[in-house]
């Protein structure tokens, strides 16, 4: 038995890294609409939702035409992340700016907001997807092409829908990365997250960019809801809590307001709910069950928080004078 | 201008009073949003049909049959809140439902207090009838005999050696995964694991799990939302253990959920496929016509609880054409009731339980719902 279980170690740790992949997507939006407004929106968690559900709609109805699965999945990618992004500027437009226009000071205002559109849009969802297609529960349909299983060394076997998932997480973190550090968008995000006020005196239009920054949230969000989906295979509006709140967390992990530590923070909550979950009921003889991966996860996170409370990457915030 | 008025608005108020005394309501109550609106629905609308069918015999009479149907949403509260909201209507004489046991028990507790009678399609867990109370009845089997069917099933039909037992920590899910851990124990198989989770999605930690334990059979003890998935996953990680699920894997969703995976599937039943009743034939030819969907086990169920109700009330109108009968009287009716429905011969013990269930196994053999009956044993009631 215990050889077994050493010898399943690397296919376990490839689990969490999947896993934490797809919390990194998400914990991306959370981080960048933090680092610029200092605020959670805790709305992100529906946006990745409706990524997930578009991409359900996509391949849907454009199975019929487009044979290629994997240009079907780049449609549904582009499709789910853009639909997700605007519906992010959407949120921000009518919800957020008006708060934020009348001089709001107290923090809890957007963050109750947040909460309530979150349930909005997900019994919204509900609502119009129940008159669509009369459906709660939203499959992706299989491909042998997206499902083939390669083996790997060390008794690994990789699906290539897996590879897929570890390719656009990196290509997101970079090309992230390059936009924020190399262009002009980049600079002008980088300065209203600084000083919004200076940052309007030197030309720049804190709304503009405001809504640019969660429509780049909004689609990386969508893009993780449409690899969701196409990992787990069923979506439903209310799919996008757990993974949402675990993305949250992943970003208070690596450091809010850091775009590698959201990666960090996702791979790394991704690891010790896996590796907790799958270990613990062995070295305790089942009687802490799976199901308390969770709660592994969460007990590492207030331990690494008392020790660092900004997080694995994050900045000790001075206080503002 | 004002007399004759007054008058009319007088006439409407009598006979308005008059038609409410002599309407008589049966409700069903099933999720009918959320996530099991599948199997909630289809609940709904067998009860619907067979009230429906009965109104005219009741017109006859000068009784308004009236359907109503509720949603509980599967959450207990809400079920406890329409159970409420329905005692206090005089009208209501029966209640369909529900669909989940950890409803129907909190749900049924207010029932009797106001002796309306529940008759219930689905609710499998033991607890529901071994509370003995006079106005509870099912139509459905218990999962303290659809968990050992399944596990005899396992280890005598299929060899099952080592299981690996999960569930969805309902009282559902729970309940008949024990039976099914206790049944396997007793006859000889290994029980390599037994884990709750309410995950939805990433299965992938117990899949791993197993692959570890190496189970021939994997019980599943919970919902077909969730089994679907978790189906789905394994045999993409090539697990290729024998995968047996509860009566709730009984929906097309199941198929619509898991598409191929569902193949070799097996899962027990209490309702049997419709085409094993000679009399289900004309039924679901029916409610195809009138719903335009085809008939799930579930309605069959529902419809023949519905009719429980409309065999007591005939009997009792018959008896005294001039009241409306009272729920004690619709209680104990109830209970004496013997006809052939459609999915059987009907009658009750003096717990609730039908005299005479019958469990089905059934298998997929294509992805395609519903599946294979494989097997049907008969069962004696009540489990003792």
């Amino acid at each position: 038995m215990d050889g077994a279980l050493l010898e399943i170690l690397p296919s376990v740790i490839l689990e969490g890294l999947l896993v934490g992949c797809v919390y990194a997507m998400i914990a991306l939006g959370y981080t960048m609409v933090y680092g610029v407004l200092g605020l959670i929106n805790f709305a992100h968690s529906e946006v990745f939702m409706i990524g997930a559900v578009t991409g359900v709609e996509v391949f849907r109805y454009l199975s019929p035409h487009v044979e290629n699965p994997f240009l079907l999945l780049i449609l549904a990618t582009l499709i789910g992340g853009s639909v997700s992004g605007l519906t992010a500027i959407a949120i921000e437009r009518l919800a957020y700016r008006p708060l934020r226009k009348r001089g709001y000071t107290n923090r809890l205002v957007p963050l109750i907001t947040a909460i309530g559109i979150s349930f909005f849009l997900q019994d919204l969802v509900r609502l119009v997807e129940g008159l669509w297609h009369s459906e709660f529960y939203m499959n992706y349909p299989s491909y042998a092409e997206l499902e083939e299983t390669h083996d790997l060394p060390l008794a690994m076997s990789i699906q290539v829908k897996s590879i897929i998932v570890i390719a656009v997480t990196i290509l997101m973190l970079a090309g992230l990365w390059v936009l924020v550090k190399k262009t002009r968008l980049g600079k002008a995000i980088r300065a209203v997250a600084q000083d919004t006020s200076t940052a309007s005196l030197m030309g720049i239009d804190p709304d503009r960019i405001i809504a640019r920054t969660f429509f780049i949230g909004g689609f990386l969000g969508g893009v993780a809801g449409v690899m969701f989906g196409m990992m787990y295979t069923q979506v439903n509006p209310f799919c996008g809590f757990i993974p949402g709140i675990k993305a949250f967390t992943a970003a208070v992990l690596g450091g809010i307001g850091s775009i590698p530590g959201a990666m960090l923070g996702g791979i790394v909550l991704g690891q010790l709910e896996t590796l907790g979950g799958f270990y613990l009921p062995f070295f305790t003889d089942g009687a802490i069950g799976t199901e308390y991966k969770d709660i592994f996860g969460f007990l590492i996170l207030v331990l690494l928080l008392l020790c660092r409370p900004q997080g694995l990457l994050g900045k000790a915030q001075k206080d503002k004078v | 201008m004002k007399k004759p008025l007054f008058i009319l608005a007088m006439t409407t108020l009598l006979v308005g009073a008059t038609a409410l005394a002599n309407t008589i309501k049966i409700a069903s109550v099933s999720p009918l949003s959320g996530s099991q609106a599948g199997l909630g629905e289809t609940i709904k609308l067998g009860a619907q049909l067979a009230v429906e069918e009965a109104a005219p015999w009741f017109k006859e009479r000068g009784i308004n049959l009236v359907f109503v149907p509720q949603d509980d949403q599967a959450s207990p509260d809400v079920g406890v809140a329409v159970a409420r909201r329905l005692v206090n209507d005089d009208a209501v004489l029966g209640v369909v439902g529900h669909l989940n046991s950890g409803v129907a028990i909190p749900a049924s507790e207010v029932y009797k207090e106001y002796n309306l009678t529940m008759v219930s399609p689905a609710n499998t867990n033991p607890q529901i009838t071994e509370r003995r109370y006079p106005n509870v009845n099912r139509i459905c089997g218990r999962d303290d005999i659809q968990g050992p069917v399944g596990a005899e099933f396992a280890v005598n039909d299929l060899g099952a050696k080592k299981v690996y037992i999960i569930h969805d920590k309902t009282a559902y899910g729970q309940g008949v995964a024990e039976t099914f851990r206790a049944k396997a124990l007793a006859l000889g198989a290994q029980v390599v694991g037994f884990d709750g989770t309410e995950e939805r999605s990433n299965f992938n930690l117990l899949i791993q799990r197993m692959r570890i334990m190496r189970p021939d059979v994997i019980y599943f003890g919970g919902m077909f939302d969730q089994g679907g998935v978790l189906l789905k996953q394994l045999r993409e990680r090539k697990v290729e253990a024998i995968f047996i699920g509860p009566d709730a894997m009984d929906s097309s969703e199941l198929v619509k959920i898991a598409q191929d995976a569902v193949i070799g599937a097996y899962y027990t039943t209490v309702a049997g496929p419709v085409e094993l009743f000679p009399a289900a034939k004309s039924f679901s030819e029916r409610y195809l016509a009138k719903f335009n969907r085809p008939a799930e086990s579930y309605a069959l169920y529902a419809f023949d609880s519905a009719q429980v109700f409309i065999e007591a009330i005939k009997k009792l109108v018959e008896a005294n054409p001039d009241a409306v009968p009272a729920r004690a009287d619709v209680a104990a009716a109830v209970r004496q009731v013997a006809f052939d429905g459609i999915t059987g011969s009907i009658a009750f013990d003096d717990k609730g339980d039908r005299l005479r269930s019958d469990y089905y196994v059934i298998k997929f053999e294509t992805a395609a719902y519903p599946g294979k009956t494989v097997k049907s044993i008969t069962a004696s009631p009540s489990g003792d």
